[in-house]
């Protein structure tokens, strides 16, 4: 029998793993503080910024991608910028397929993390205080340790949830093997090509690897599952 | 709830017209969305609903059964395998000869050849994906021909169909693209971009059929569209979208 993956397959695979990779550092450096302040705030904003953080588990992502692809063109304050910041356009490049996993992810980061600082009792942060440790250091010391469960679900879910993403991929990402063609968009040409042997090949590989990151997850991480 | 049932009720009798769907090429969008129009006028009490899409998928979507009357392919060949399948009311009908066009939104390309893709300035080239779109295919084969592959190939970006190509150009992402003419004919191509008639030399032809599929035989609404296609009115639509018609060029 022949390899079960192409060198196009193993590509589009570890291509979609660096993505993830990428974005889920990302999506902790950014939604950890929106987490946190969603979790502590009692500002009138909370439930507007909540609202826009949850937007891309409602929005269909042709939606997403679409106003990516119109926003990161030459005409679209996206891509104004990036062009005047020297960088050119997005569209058609990793680093674009990265803006847009950050926007479509984001929930998925942030919700895990905004309920782990929810769970945390009050009076853990106010022995901290009354112990003099500052702000920061009562986040860092204190805040972080006990929301690890959440940090864990986070990463775990933002990652393969990235992994996962196709419509934002088809739609501003031009398809360009080594850079674009992630494993969901090569099983799709797969199916479209009518090789179905290989969308098999590739399609059971993802089955595997979702099934085996929920189970881990699911196995070590129970107290993530709380309510 | 009475007066709902009897507006249900009514609506039913209203649409007493048949309905069939037609699974059709991304290229034809514009010159078939008006075939219809000119068939409804003919057939006031009926309908005629139309998915645009890459042809390989429809050609997948129908063995799955998918409830498509009519299939109309970029490719002649798909059709040909359903027929073989036996998944055809129909013989496969030769409609049209696709051509392909250099377009472009934000260069005049009227003047311009393939070799000019070479050009580094345009820094992406928007085409079908050629593992499975016909214009794509098509467009790989004329690049190749024309001898820029080489120049051209990491600049590529592969829509999902010829459409979504022309979108890459349309939106500015893609500096040019290779599409089909009959879409940069349409008006509201027209209106944004110019485009240069690739010699069809460079490629093999573009010969595109459908098929009234197993699951319409019976059905006389399809059977009369298929027969529309070769009346005078709807091969002048084709020919003003700049498709070869068939038994026109012999």
């Amino acid at each position: 029998m022949e390899s079960a993956f192409s060198s196009a397959d193993l590509s589009a695979i570890w291509l979609a793993f660096k993505l993830a990779a990428v974005v889920t550092v990302i999506l902790l450096l950014v939604g950890t503080p929106i987490a946190w302040w969603l979790a502590r705030t009692r500002s009138f904003w909370k439930g507007p910024v909540g609202a826009v953080v949850a937007l891309p588990i409602v929005l269909p992502p042709t939606v997403i991608g679409f106003y990516l692809l119109v926003a990161m063109g030459p005409n679209g304050p996206l891509g104004q910028l990036t062009q005047a910041l020297g960088i050119g356009l997005l569209p058609f490049t990793f680093a674009g397929l990265v803006v847009g996993s950050v926007f479509y992810s984001l929930p998925f980061v942030v919700q895990p993390l905004q309920n782990a600082f929810e769970a945390i009792p009050e009076r853990a942060l106010e022995t901290a205080a009354t112990l003099r440790a500052s702000a920061l250091d009562t986040f860092f010391s204190v805040a972080l340790p006990l929301a690890r469960p959440g940090l864990l679900t986070a990463s775990v879910l933002g990652f393969a949830h990235t992994v996962g993403e196709f419509g934002v991929v088809l739609m501003i990402g031009g398809n360009i093997p080594d850079k674009t063609r992630v494993v969901s968009v090569q099983i799709y040409d797969h199916v479209e090509a009518m090789e179905y042997a290989a969308a098999h090949w590739l399609s059971a590989g993802m089955v595997a690897f979702a099934f085996v990151v929920l189970l881990l997850l699911y196995t070590f991480n129970p107290s993530g599952q709380r309510k | 709830m009475l007066i709902f049932v009897c507006l249900l009720v009514a609506g039913q009798a209203a649409h007493a017209g048949e309905k069939i769907t037609i699974a059709a090429a991304a290229d034809l969008k514009f010159a078939l969305d008006e075939i219809v129009v000119l068939f409804g006028k003919a057939h006031p009490a009926d309908r005629v609903e139309t998915i645009y899409g890459s042809s390989g998928k429809f050609q997948t979507q129908i063995r799955q059964g998918a409830p498509f009357d009519l299939y109309f392919s970029a490719d002649i060949a798909y059709p040909r395998a359903l027929k073989e399948e036996g998944l055809a009311a129909s013989e496969v009908q030769s409609y049209a000869v696709g051509r392909i066009v250099l377009w472009s939104a934000s260069r005049d390309t009227a003047k311009m050849t393939l070799a000019d893709l070479a050009d580094p300035s345009i820094h992406k080239i928007a085409i079908a994906n050629p593992k499975h779109a016909p214009y794509g295919k098509r467009a790989e084969e004329a690049l190749k021909a024309a001898g820029v592959w080489e120049k051209v190939e990491a600049r590529l970006v592969y829509g999902e169909n010829v459409a979504q190509a022309v979108q890459f150009v349309q939106t500015g992402n893609a500096q040019a693209g290779i599409v089909a003419l009959s879409l940069a004919l349409s008006p509201e191509l027209a209106k944004q971009g110019s485009y240069a008639l690739i010699p069809d030399k460079l490629h093999q032809p573009l010969e595109q059929g459908f098929i009234v599929t197993k699951r319409a035989t019976d059905n006389p609404l399809a059977l009369a569209f298929a027969q529309f296609m070769t009346d005078k009115e709807a091969r002048a639509v084709m020919a003003r979208y700049g498709f070869g018609l068939p038994g026109e060029a012999k």
